[in-house]
């Protein structure tokens, strides 16, 4: 297995000379192997891509999809924008809380899930849309919800 | 049930086009021949006089955007496709990259070659994982059949920002900044990716170009309607009885495609409104919907075509309520650069919460108009315009039923919106984290 330097010198290679674009997909890869960005993931980017950590730091806190903190193994994602909240979001986050025994922005006490209220997923045409470890699963209704968290938790 | 005319999608419903050879046997990949046989300043002519307007919310016309790059600029040419599909209602791009990602591919290799441009990127945002997945594995396919010539395409995954739709906030973003727009001018077509000249069209404006070779711009400008030829695809969401996308005519009666595709209003409620071209747009009242889906038709009633994207609501939703949940999302997805707008947002969002919960008083609704005056055109870009559109069009048409919550000293609805207690991403910050409790 080749290592996140190795893998982020092979991404910094599709893009210009001395350009920093390579930042995102450098800082999914970190994310990726460790399920979350710690202080020290962001200097071991840095490192690969000879910015500095407050750079890294600086992009990772402006994108919703980077976590600054440790997150559950798997993520649930509920869609609470317009076209969804049209269709009845609001209960379908109720029924994850309520099955998950916690609130939307918190983890389970076992680390196992995280679940967040979440912006557009762009699947507003097949509310409700919840991006369960960043698969869509649309028309999620109450009633299937429970599947879903069995599902999860395997 | 009324018929819709694929064109983008043509052959999706038989074929699984996300197979190069399927596409091929579509004829597909012999437009980008034809424009190869052709200068480039020929081609840009053809696209000119397609008269293609831009699929992404602005409507410019996609060959005039061509004949603005400066092809002699000794740096690099660079075309970028705007695949970061993220306002409220749309998901028309998303249903291009996932079908027919090859009529995609096609459009970049003739509008790079219109430009003289060997590199292309596109940039998809970071939630749609199984549609870069699909579009990266069609890239591969193409690539390596030869297709490419000399073009390298580049597919760039976003990691979650609104922002970065908006065309100089991707560029930043693509060069691996915070996705934060810059002023204007120097436009993209002199100045964009790495300073150099550059051409940023949406999924399916691009995805269009390869049907205008294949009829003729003279043909395809007799397509649509006659100031905004071809189809465009459009979302329809909310409170219909079959929402999803339906690819039809620009010019199409908003009527039809709401009551004949899209099946009417869900479980026999009444329209109440329709937010035509995304979130961001002024909403229309019930009697304003017989209007052609079109860029003028829909500009002339003081709306936008958008991104040609209808939230349909039902006469269960709250206006307060709806405009809280809107204005929430674009302070959330403010990214900060301009005071008006990160101020102004939060403002309104407060002001909003005031009215619902009763504690207004009738001068908070002018403090609300002259908040959004305050933003508009005063910000870089029009994201903090978007926050004020929807909002003033709800106040203004419906302004009897935000009176009414300040002489009912709250929401005349009580829990019976539709859109009672929904949270908001920027709710959560309000929870208190585990373990904080002592600290308070």
């Amino acid at each position: 297995m080749s290592s996140l330097y190795d893998e982020i010198q092979e991404v910094r290679a599709r893009y210009p000379e001395g350009s920093r674009s390579a930042v995102l997909p450098a800082l999914r890869l970190a994310q990726e192997r460790d399920g979350w960005l710690s202080r020290e993931a962001l200097a071991e980017v840095a490192d690969a891509l000879e910015v500095t950590p407050a750079f890294c730091y600086s992009i990772a806190t402006f994108y919703d999809m980077f976590h600054l903190e440790p997150v559950g193994r798997h993520t649930i994602d509920v869609c609470t924008n317009l076209p969804c909240a049209l269709c009845g979001a609001q209960e379908v986050v109720e029924a994850f809380e309520s099955e998950l025994g916690i609130r939307a922005g918190e983890t389970t006490p076992d680390g196992g899930v995280t679940l967040r209220a979440v912006e557009c997923l762009g699947g507003c045409g097949y509310a409700t849309v919840v991006a369960v470890d960043d698969r869509y699963r649309q028309q999620v209704r109450p009633e299937t919800v429970p599947a879903i968290v069995e599902d999860v938790r395997g | 049930m009324a018929e819709q005319h694929k064109v983008l999608l043509a052959g999706a419903d038989e074929r699984d086009l996300t197979q190069l050879a399927e596409y091929q046997a579509v004829g597909g990949y012999r437009a980008v021949e034809k424009a190869r046989a052709m200068t480039s300043d020929a081609l840009i002519d053809e696209l000119q006089k397609a008269n293609l307007r831009g699929r992404g919310g602005a409507g410019f016309p996609m060959g005039r955007k061509a004949s603005l790059i400066d092809r002699k600029s000794a740096k690099p040419k660079y075309l970028v496709v705007n695949a970061d599909e993220s306002e409220p209602g749309a998901f028309k791009d998303r249903e291009v990259m996932a079908r027919v990602p090859h009529r995609l591919i096609e459009g970049c290799l003739i509008a790079a070659h219109a430009i003289e441009s060997t590199d292309v990127f596109i940039y998809i945002r970071g939630e749609y994982l199984t549609e870069y997945e699909i579009l990266a594995a069609a890239v591969d396919e193409a690539r390596d059949a030869g297709i490419f010539g000399d073009v390298r395409i580049v597919v760039h995954r976003g990691a979650g920002a609104y922002i970065c739709g908006e065309e100089t906030a991707l560029l930043e973003s693509l060069e691996g900044k915070r996705g934060q727009p810059r002023p204007r001018p120097p436009f993209p077509p002199i100045q964009g990716l790495y300073a150099a000249p550059t051409q940023i069209n949406n999924v399916c404006t691009i995805a269009t170009v390869p049907v205008i070779l294949e009829l003729g711009a003279e043909e395809f400008a007799k397509t649509g309607a006659p100031s905004s030829p071809g189809t465009a695809i459009f979302s329809v969401s909310g409170n219909v009885a079959r929402p999803g996308n339906y690819e039809l005519d620009l010019g199409t009666p908003m009527r039809e495609l709401i009551y004949e595709h899209a099946g009417g209003i869900a479980a026999g409620r009444e329209l109440k409104a329709v937010i035509p071209g995304g979130s961001s747009v002024p909403a229309l009242t019930p009697d304003q919907i017989d209007v052609p889906l079109d860029y003028d038709s829909l500009g002339a009633i003081g709306t936008f075509f958008g991104a040609a994207s209808l939230i349909v609501v039902d006469d269960r939703c709250c206006m307060v309520q709806l405009a809280i949940r809107s204005t929430k999302f674009y302070m959330h997805e403010s990214c900060g650069k301009c005071t008006p707008c990160r101020v102004g947002t939060r403002w309104m969002v407060q002001i909003l919460e005031a009215i619902e919960n009763g504690t207004a008083t009738h001068a908070d609704l002018e403090l609300l108009d002259s908040v959004g005056d305050n933003i508009m055109g005063k910000v870089l870009c029009a994201l903090g315009e978007f926050a004020v559109y929807p909002v003033a069009s709800y106040l203004h048409k419906w302004r009897d039923e935000f009176e009414a919550h300040i002489e009912h000293g709250g929401c005349p609805f009580g829990s019976s919106s539709s859109l009672d207690g929904i949270l908001a991403p920027s709710d959560q910050h309000a929870h208190t984290p585990a373990g904080t409790e002592a600290l308070v």
